[in-house]
């Protein structure tokens, strides 16, 4: 990488002059390249753990409980080998409620905010939005990789519950008072480590809107910017507006734990066979207001970008305009600012005042709306396209119908009558899993394949992310569709053994079918995970503009020196400026003179 | 690798309460639009991808059309989900959830959860529920009831065992002694957590006789996967019976006669 001079509005604060150390080069940088690529390294690390977790748990639910003619002595070998590896905790190969709640509890916070968040917000966010508004770095370079180092030690704090005494935590990733309250040790880490990870998410939403609002180059209206950076700038401002309040409310659960306070622990409350030693008087309900006033936008966090990526790759392959720019862009905003007020859709059977659900049920129903306008524009953007369907369009497109099965199915849980029967169920694990899973991680990993060559210089192999395409959409709905059919009879979440509940039994078949989906799943990141890896060396050498696409990412080196740009681009016209009549190109640079 | 008793079913279970009715109608009105919408939606997703495939030498359109006609479905969604909260979605809510039948008219039934069991506390035929107090709970007394209260000297307590007279309100009022359960039964279509110094209510009025697993709803420690109970529909007849036995057994008379004889009790 070279340094450049010839730049103004070059980032104080580091060096010019000089080779750099390694350290300071590729590890305590502060060049938003290489910060994004540690984020992205460290969530897929982080991801691959959550998932690991999970597998775990879809074997036990598979045959959660030993069959009659069971025999303790002849273990089979998957058996055998759990129970030798994780002892007690799955005795005879067969899960500890405990330790099902840990993993439970474990996976849902570790894919939400050590995964899927760092990958989409802050892995891509910080590597792309720079380069597309034409800055030379983010505005707060050092904030920027202190951001990183938090996150990190807030990940391994997370994951160091495992050697407190009774292990992870156990109370679900929406750890509940009073249950989280009483529960064991691990409990207080993950209180300490959200705070860590908060703050690292704070630190970089002030610097994704300070960046976008003052930094970029000359002619990048915001009205010109592109669809990924206003969906990271909305999901900046979601952050950093609803992230203090989950901050704060885990603070207050601490202090309930190992200072004897009572936000959330009502008067006479007991614990085993004794009265809690607290004064009593708060609420436990409290601590639902304030998680899910985070938790909600939070999930906007985890779609946004994802829907960012989906637009850039879609109109870059279909040789055309996007549809309806400013709609998209309108209708995330929308969603941003709906997204404060419909968080107590989470908490209709709460016990909440009752008369409150109908306030809630209108505002969710109505986030829909956007949501729908932002898919019908993506829809219509195909329209009158000149599709190219390479790896990362794939994943982009497939998008399109599990976004739209992931959010159909929320509108059963939004309408409150029809949630007395579904809340708490397998239904909603299948609806928002459907959103996250082959919805915006697969956008994510289509945005690897398709940013990749910016970062690293060379082409991902196209064949091999094909099949690890069809090995990961296909796998991921044999998982998640069986739950609507679980969650619509009655199966309740968070069950380590469902089988002990008659009810459950009719849709317990439907739990075979998902472990060997799961089982293919994982095989099926076998080739990403070594496509990452052959092509930083093997891969088809790139130049600045492999994809022939027309925003300012793709109008630097690949990958870019420090500072970015050879010179300060000037954009003259919009984004998506494909197949303009009368141009010798199918593509118009945002930056190439008239 | 299935086990015998292990299905793949599909759809709801079998409805119960007098409301499951109106629930699974618009379960499955709801399940027809969203399916009706994907379908459609899908078809024309594929014809795209099929018909807009890149050719060579053939560019994509660079004017498009249609941008006031996009907002047309976002329209008709929202007309369809504001008709559904007028039309549906304030009425059952109001109903099933504020719209509770009058005491008088209803089987009363408290229930006290704790890890990991359902306490149930039954007025007894005096229609009197007696007084509970944290102090007197133990192993043997889960719910801390006061054998000084006479009111409490017929009160019925069983233990994740709920048995109600068909086509009757039962009322449940309910709250927990420690970390916030959710008492749930599927062929009710209902569930309402139960939160530790709070009281929260769930009223059914089951339609036909049977049995019908309570399960827990909501996260409570280790056992909430054990954490099961029974809901017995009786017909009149039957749980009046139950409870002459139930108070026999526990006043200890021989002769449940001497005890008042309609399971309602007087108010």
């Amino acid at each position: 990488m070279k340094d450049s001079h010839a730049h103004p509005g070059h980032g104080a604060g580091h060096d010019h002059g000089g080779p750099q150390s390694f350290w300071r080069k590729y590890v305590f940088s502060v060049d938003h390249k290489v910060i994004g690529i540690q984020y992205m390294i460290t969530s897929f690390l982080f991801l691959l753990i959550g998932f690991g977790m999970i597998s775990l748990m879809r074997y036990q639910l598979a045959w959660p409980s030993p069959p009659d003619d069971f025999d303790p002595e002849k273990l089979g070998m998957i058996r055998g080998t759990l129970a030798w590896l994780l002892g007690d905790r799955m005795e005879y190969g067969f899960m500890k409620p405990d330790f099902y709640n840990q993993l439970g509890a474990m996976h849902g916070t570790i894919m939400i905010f050590l995964g899927v968040v760092p990958l989409g917000v802050a892995a891509f966010g910080n590597f792309v939005v720079p380069l597309q508004i034409g800055a030379p770095d983010m505005a707060f370079p050092r904030l920027n990789m202190m951001s990183y180092w938090i996150y990190l030690v807030g990940g391994i704090v997370m994951l160091s519950s495992y050697f407190a005494p009774d292990g992870f935590p156990q109370s679900g990733w929406t750890s509940y008072a009073p249950l989280s309250v009483v529960a064991p040790p691990g409990q207080t880490i993950w209180c300490i480590a959200m705070i860590i990870i908060i703050t690292s998410s704070l630190f970089g939403a002030i610097n994704f809107i300070v960046t976008m609002l003052n930094m970029r180059c000359q002619g990048m209206s915001l009205g010109r910017m592109p669809v990924f950076c206003w969906a990271q700038l909305v999901t900046a401002v979601l952050l950093l507006v609803a992230f203090p309040v989950l901050e704060g409310g885990a603070l207050l659960q601490l202090l309930d734990r190992v200072a004897g306070t009572s936000f959330y622990i009502p008067k006479d409350m007991m614990y085993g066979s004794t009265v809690f030693p607290a004064a009593g008087g708060g609420s436990p309900i409290l601590w639902q207001h304030l998680f899910w006033f985070l938790a909600h936008p939070e999930v906007y966090v985890l779609l946004l970008p994802a829907m960012g990526v989906v637009s850039e790759i879609i109109a870059t392959n279909t040789r055309k305009p996007l549809f309806g720019y400013k709609e998209i862009v309108g209708s995330m905003i929308l969603i941003g600012v709906l997204s404060f007020v419909v968080w107590a859709h989470h908490m209709f059977l709460s016990g909440m005042r009752t008369s409150l659900a109908n306030l809630f049920v209108t505002t969710t129903l109505t986030i829909s709306v956007p949501s729908v306008a932002i898919l019908t524009c993506l829809l219509l953007s195909l329209r009158g396209g000149a599709i190219r369907f390479n790896t990362p369009m794939l994943f982009a497109l497939s998008f399109l119908p599990m976004f739209g099965i992931g959010g159909l199915t929320g509108l059963p849980l939004g309408f409150a009558p029809t949630d007395l029967h579904l809340h708490d169920t397998y239904y909603v694990i299948g609806h928002f899993h459907y959103v996250v899973a082959p919805g915006s991680l697969a956008a994510l990993m289509g945005a690897t394949y398709y940013w990749y060559p910016k970062m690293f210089g060379r082409r991902m192999n196209d064949t091999l992310g094909k099949i690890h395409f069809w090995m990961t959409i296909v796998p991921m709905n044999f998982i998640f569709f069986p739950m609507l059919f679980q969650g619509m009879h009655g199966m309740q979440r968070r069950l380590a053994d469902p089988t002990l509940q008659w009810h459950n039994l009719p849709v317990q078949g439907w739990s075979v079918i998902m472990l060997f989906a799961v089982v293919t799943l994982a095989i099926g990141q076998i080739p990403f995970l070594f496509n990452f890896f052959w092509s930083l060396r093997n891969g088809e050498v790139v130049e600045e503009n492999p994809w022939n696409s027309t925003t300012l990412e793709w109008a630097c080196p690949s990958p870019p020196p420090h500072g970015n740009f050879l010179k300060e681009p000037v954009v003259f016209r919009g984004p998506y400026e494909y197949s303009v009549p009368g141009h010798k190109t199918d593509y118009l640079p945002q930056d190439e003179a008239a | 690798m299935i086990r015998e008793n292990w299905g793949f079913d599909l759809w709801l279970p079998e409805p119960v309460s007098s409301y499951a009715g109106e629930i699974d109608w618009l379960m499955n009105l709801l399940h027809v639009v969203m399916v009706g919408i994907f379908v459609v939606w899908s078809i024309y997703f594929v014809y795209c991808l099929v018909a807009y495939r890149a050719r060579d030498g053939q560019r994509g359109v660079y004017h498009q059309s249609g941008e006031k006609a996009s907002f047309i479905p976002d329209g008709l969604i929202l007309a369809f989900e504001m008709w559904l909260i007028l039309a549906f979605g304030i009425p059952i809510w109001a109903a099933v959830k504020q719209g509770t039948p009058p005491p008088e008219d209803s089987l009363q039934v408290n229930l006290v959860a704790q890890q990991f069991a359902w306490n149930f506390q039954y007025p007894g035929p005096d229609g009197k529920f007696g007084r509970r107090d944290i102090s007197l709970v133990s192993a043997s007394n889960p719910i801390g009831l006061d054998d000084k209260d006479p009111d409490g000297k017929d009160d019925i307590v069983t233990i994740n065992n709920l048995n109600v007279p068909v086509g009757k309100p039962t009322i449940l009022n309910m709250t927990s002694k420690d970390v916030i359960h959710d008492f749930q039964v599927v062929n009710l279509r209902n569930k309402q957590d139960v939160v530790p110094g709070m009281h929260t209510r769930l009223w059914f009025t089951p339609e036909k006789t049977g049995k019908f697993e309570i399960g827990c709803a909501q996260l409570c420690g280790l056992g909430h996967t054990q954490m099961v109970g029974n809901v017995f529909v009786q017909t009149a007849e039957e749980f009046a019976d139950w409870q002459k036995a139930q108070v026999a057994e526990k006043t200890g008379t021989a002769d449940a006669r001497d005890v008042a004889p309609t399971a309602e009790g007087r108010s």
